[in-house]
């Protein structure tokens, strides 16, 4: 074994990327019953609720029955509140454990650990949304004008939100640092964000001030992808995302550049 | 010496302003078993953090098998295994399923013939289905043991093995630190035990507040600091050491009424010291042997120091 250990490292350390993103499938299949069930049953209340009670008041929002019109905003949230809650609990644990010792020990690069855990917590909220999806189409007709963009976004998503997770997950000192920010920032965002109604049916000056809301555009661009009609233009939505994205990477790789929060 | 570990002038101060580490200069030869003796709070675990990754150097290289471990850290920490002091393992996990996770994560392939392996010279075998959690110390500590040696390393580090660790498994340990040896694993350990670098190591380094103090081959440092004494209780108390017994290291304490025997295991010679006792008719109560105590060479090695 000591002669091909002097040789230099492959470039990528694959094994090691699939040994991270294993390992966080499976604490979500262990952990099956929050990971994805308590998910769809809190939606299926607010579809009940939103979509049952409050929507036969309401006939139609833009030409789309209330019920179908909020499926995607349904969907956003639990994507929004779901990829953030994985990925900060995938990489906090560790350092609450202390196991993280390995990982920073381990010939893994950040931006493999990165891809390790986004990449788990991205693939759980995907197949979260399509759950909720699913469960949606048994309560209201559904059709998606646009399913390839649909996905992308739910994708795009996904993968932000997660490394956002990430960062908390980097960044909290206790784990109630963890639920800080998704319940005192994104859910109220989200509800802010049009989940449940068409900005247009906001008074001024709210509908403008909506328009700082990030979330917005992601509920926007997510409806078009359903009903071809959102809040904001489709590139908006889209370019708003990409935007947020590239934050993140550029905190995440700042936050590996200078060892914060992860290293002594 | 073939230098499979290299560290140059590597220190480390935290950020909260505390200096853990002055500038430490130390190479570790292929194949050699380094105990770091110290204190608690000596800088053993941040020399060792820095080696492996997990703490940043503030100043210095550390160089492994020709690699540097922070320009080229792939290359270098593959080669490495660390089993950390602290029993942090993923609770949940099972046994197995850990051990196979570090494999990969260290960039190796399955093999499930060197896991068995790994496992059965650990006693694990058994409990490789067991969950982590139900697990005793003792068995917690093999399995971080199990997970360090699951990519074949070449260099194995063991921050404080023994610490709180049952009878059985110290024994296992030494038993398996012996094995990997022979197959030419290089070993560092660190102890704050001079019984463990006794029995285990080839060389050993002594860092005191951040600085080695010295390193040496374990038998010139026995010999040099391994120092016993033995307390004679006399029946009748004396004035002077007598000429007859000037062949033996004696002082007299406690007013005469203890004759003290001071030694190392080059010049011990007990049996011949009781038997002139006896020829001179000088009668003794009690014996007490004492061994120093890594303390009392700290002290020693402290005092050696301020005083040059």
């Amino acid at each position: 074994m000591s002669t091909h250990a002097a040789t230099k490292a492959p470039a990528v350390n694959f094994h090691g990327i699939w040994a991270i993103y294993r390992f966080e499938m499976a604490r979500a299949l262990r952990t099956l019953w929050q990971s994805l069930v308590t998910p769809v049953i809190t939606t299926s209340l607010y579809f009940v609720v939103f979509g049952g009670a409050i929507g036969s008041k309401i006939s139609t929002v833009g030409g789309v029955g209330y019920g179908s019109f909020i499926v995607p905003g349904l969907i956003m949230l639990s994507l929004l509140t779901q990829s953030i809650s994985n990925a900060s609990i995938g990489i906090y644990f560790p350092k609450f454990t202390g196991t993280v010792y390995e990982l920073l020990s381990a010939p893994v690069s950040a931006m493999e650990m990165v891809i390790g855990y986004v990449g788990a917590a991205a693939t759980k909220s995907i197949v979260l949304g399509l759950i909720i999806l699913a469960t949606a189409s048994l309560f209201v007709p559904l059709s998606i004008v646009h399913p390839v963009a649909m996905l992308a976004f739910l994708v795009l998503t996904s993968i932000t939100f997660s490394l956002l997770g990430f960062i908390i997950g980097v960044w909290a000192n206790g784990f109630e640092q963890l639920n800080f920010i998704p319940a005192l920032l994104i859910t109220p965002l989200t509800f802010l964000g049009g989940a449940f109604y068409s900005i247009d049916m906001l008074p001024q000056p709210w509908r403008t001030v909506s328009l700082f809301n990030p979330v917005v555009y992601l509920v926007s661009g997510f409806r078009w992808a359903f009903f071809d009609k959102g809040d904001v233009s489709v590139g908006l939505s889209l370019g708003v995302t990409a935007l947020f994205l590239v934050v993140c990477l550029a905190v995440i790789s700042w936050i590996f550049k200078t060892g914060w929060r992860m290293k002594n | 010496m073939d230098t499979i570990l290299s560290i140059v002038g590597v220190s480390k101060t935290y950020a909260s302003g505390h200096r853990a580490l002055e500038p430490v200069d130390l190479d570790i030869a292929r194949g050699e078993i380094f105990a770091l003796l110290g204190p608690n709070g000596a800088g053993k675990t941040t020399l060792i953090s820095i080696i492996c990754g997990i703490v940043t150097p503030s100043t210095g290289t550390v160089t492994v098998l020709g690699h540097d471990a922070q320009k080229d850290f792939r290359s270098a920490r593959r080669a490495i295994g660390l089993v950390p002091q602290e029993l942090s393992v993923d609770m949940f996990e099972t046994v197995l399923a850990t051990v196979k996770f570090s494999r990969r994560l260290f960039g190796k392939g399955p093999n499930d013939a060197h896991i068995e392996q790994v496992l059965r010279d650990l006693s694990l075998w058994d409990k490789r289905d067991a969950k982590i959690r139900e697990l005793s110390g003792g068995m917690k500590r093999r399995v971080l043991i199990a997970k360090a040696l699951s990519h074949e390393p070449e260099i194995l580090f063991l921050d404080e093995p023994t610490a709180g660790v049952d009878v059985a498994l110290r024994r296992d340990m030494w038993k398996l630190v012996h094995k990997l040896r022979a197959a030419g694993t290089t070993i560092i350990l660190t102890t704050h035990y001079i019984e463990e670098a006794e029995e285990m190591a080839d060389r050993v380094g002594v860092i005191d507040k951040g600085r080695i103090i010295l390193v040496e081959r374990k038998a010139a440092l026995m010999k040099k600091l391994g120092k016993r004494r033995m307390l004679i209780a006399l029946q009748a108390p004396m004035t002077a050491v007598p000429a007859d017994l000037a062949a033996w290291n004696l002082a007299l304490e406690d007013e005469g009424a203890t004759l003290l025997y001071t030694f190392d295991s080059e010049n011990e010679d007990i049996p011949g010291l009781l038997a002139k006792l006896g020829t001179l008719g000088i009668g003794y109560r009690d014996l007490e042997t004492h061994k120093s105590s890594l303390e009392d060479i700290f002290v020693d090695l402290v005092e050696q120091k301020d005083a040059a």
